[in-house]
């Protein structure tokens, strides 16, 4: 059981660099969303150099006690310079209040977009501070030494940042390369077999940002790093460029986008009705040049698999009946899933057929809206079984949808009263 | 009254409203993915990207310029939550 005994004290990462952070061996539900059998560590860091210390990140509030304590195995409080926030979250900041109460006179450090979720952490104390938001490429000098900046948001809240440490070539990434993985040999060549615990961590946490995750690396590639120093998980010394490196395969969609534009027709059905209409909306859109349609009827598909596929997608159709005044379960668990992948740029359209009162559509569109799709096109309900000319309508319907794909939709003029009728 | 058109480009959409609306306030209505977060100017989540027309919009106030700045948007960024189209014509696409 030697991998759950805490280190006593600080540990050494390199000269004037310790880890000061905590063990939660515990845990075993990250932020509702990640299953964490291993448990977890939040690791913060003290580095020093001539004119005094830096603390990169805290820890979660019920750990500060550990925390503080190895803290004080390296630092006098007097001689914290620096507080580095490279990322908001509760499980990096829960010790700051307390930090900042003693050592009030270290300047705060973190990115532009960490300021509202600062105030709102520090409130009234927020203005008693020296607080210095930083960019790429602005430093922080600790005499001898500095710390340079990285912005790299949405890797994976808007705030995150990481620090590189030049002298000791060290990268702080906070959340990116972390993994919920609570090994007290803290460091990645004497932990245990941490690869799905890191490939867990990057599916769940940041996923839904692989096009940021992608622009953070392409940014923090070029730098000469020697150990990456995550806010989760082992200490990656021993070949740190193989985790950036499995991090930048990770970030590809599952599934590669062929040559043409993508969209995917995904229904479910009671008697047929909207199945028929799914099918006019598919056969329409396979007319447009360009693009390549697929229908799917949800009660008979993996949603997990199916995520891939609307990753790589251009675009989605959805079609739900309305039963109790409401679209059906299978429809609402994809669109609750759609949060764990990037949906940045996609179409979203909404379909289905109905015997009163119709809802399930405008539900749909709704929560497309609220993932932050464009919806071009008002949503296509028909009652109980589509006519002949609701089918064609059905197929005009996924011909207009494949036009906005394609770019070349015909220019829609309304007045606001139209518009707000949908 | 007097009226403004507001063009959403990644819904091929033109609009035409009352001087004087907010961006936010179409933008849900024919489906563009300009939405909303907190609609009270404080998550930036509603940035938008101006491609024309930006002298025909409110100038921005002292809350939003604080947001843009946090959220290190570009010159020609605004909040659609915030920002009113005055007369005129605009262009704008999801920031």
């Amino acid at each position: 059981m030697r991998s759950l005994i805490g280190p006593d004290g600080p540990v050494a990462l390199a000269e004037g660099v310790h880890w000061i952070g905590a063990l939660d061996p515990d845990l075993r539900s990250f932020d509702v969303i990640v299953r964490t059998a291993n448990g977890t560590s939040y690791n913060a860091y003290a580095v020093r150099g001539s004119g005094g210390v830096a603390i990169i990140d805290t820890v979660k509030a019920e750990f500060a006690g550990a925390f503080f304590a190895r803290l004080e195995a390296v630092a006098r409080y007097d001689e914290i310079r620096f507080i580095v926030l490279n990322h908001l979250e509760p499980d990096h900041t829960g010790a700051l209040p307390e930090l900042l109460r003693r050592a009030p006179q270290a300047q705060v450090l973190l990115s532009p977009r960490g300021l509202p979720l600062l105030r709102a952490l520090l409130r009234d104390d927020f203005g008693r501070y020296d607080i210095r938001p930083v960019t790429t490429g602005e430093t922080a000098s600790l005499g001898d030494c500095a710390l340079e900046f990285f912005t790299t948001p949405y890797v994976h809240w808007p705030d995150t940042q990481c620090t590189w440490f030049a002298r000791q070539r060290i990268l702080f990434t906070c959340d990116l390369f972390g993994s919920h993985f609570c090994d007290a040999r803290l460091f990645n060549d004497e932990a245990g077999d941490f690869r799905l615990a890191f490939e867990h961590y990057f599916d769940r946490i940041m996923r839904p940002f692989r096009s940021f995750v992608t622009e953070a690396l392409d940014l923090l590639e070029p730098l000469d790093f020697a150990l990456i120093a995550p806010s989760h998980g082992p200490i990656l010394r021993t070949n740190p460029r193989d985790y950036l490196q499995r991090t930048r395969a990770l970030a590809k969609a599952r599934l590669g986008a062929g040559p043409e534009k993508a969209l995917l027709v995904i229904y479910v059905s009671a008697y047929g009705a909207t199945a028929g209409l799914a099918q006019a909306i598919h056969d329409g859109a396979e007319q447009e040049p360009g693009v390549r349609a697929a229908l799917f009827d949800l009660e008979g598909a993996e949603i997990a698999p199916l995520l891939d596929l609307i990753e790589a997608a251009d675009g989605i159709a959805l079609g739900s009946p309305t039963i109790n005044g409401d679209a059906v379960r299978r429809i609402w668990d994809l669109m609750a899933a759609l949060a764990e992948i990037e949906l940045r740029g996609k179409l979203g359209a909404a379909f289905g057929s109905y015997g009163w009162s119709g809802e399930a559509v405008r539900m749909i569109e709704t929560r497309l809206q609220g993932l932050k799709l464009r919806l071009p096109e008002p949503g296509l309900r028909v009652r109980l079984h589509p006519s002949a000319e609701e089918l064609a309508e059905g197929q005009d319907f996924g011909r207009r949808l494949a036009a906005h794909l394609c770019g070349r939709a015909p220019a829609r003029v309304l007045d606001a009263p139209e518009a707000a009728a949908g | 009254m007097e009226k403004a058109t507001l063009t959403f480009t990644d819904v091929a959409t033109t609009v035409t409203v009352p001087a004087g609306t907010r961006i936010i306030e179409m933008s849900e209505k024919v489906g563009s993915g300009i939405t909303y977060g907190c609609r009270e100017g404080e998550c930036g989540t509603c940035l938008t990207h101006v491609i024309e027309g930006a002298e025909n919009l409110s100038e921005p106030s002292a809350l939003e310029l604080r947001v843009l700045a946090e959220n290190m948007a570009g010159r020609k960024d605004r909040l659609a939550c915030q920002c009113r189209i005055l007369g005129g014509a605009a262009k704008v696409r999801p920031g």
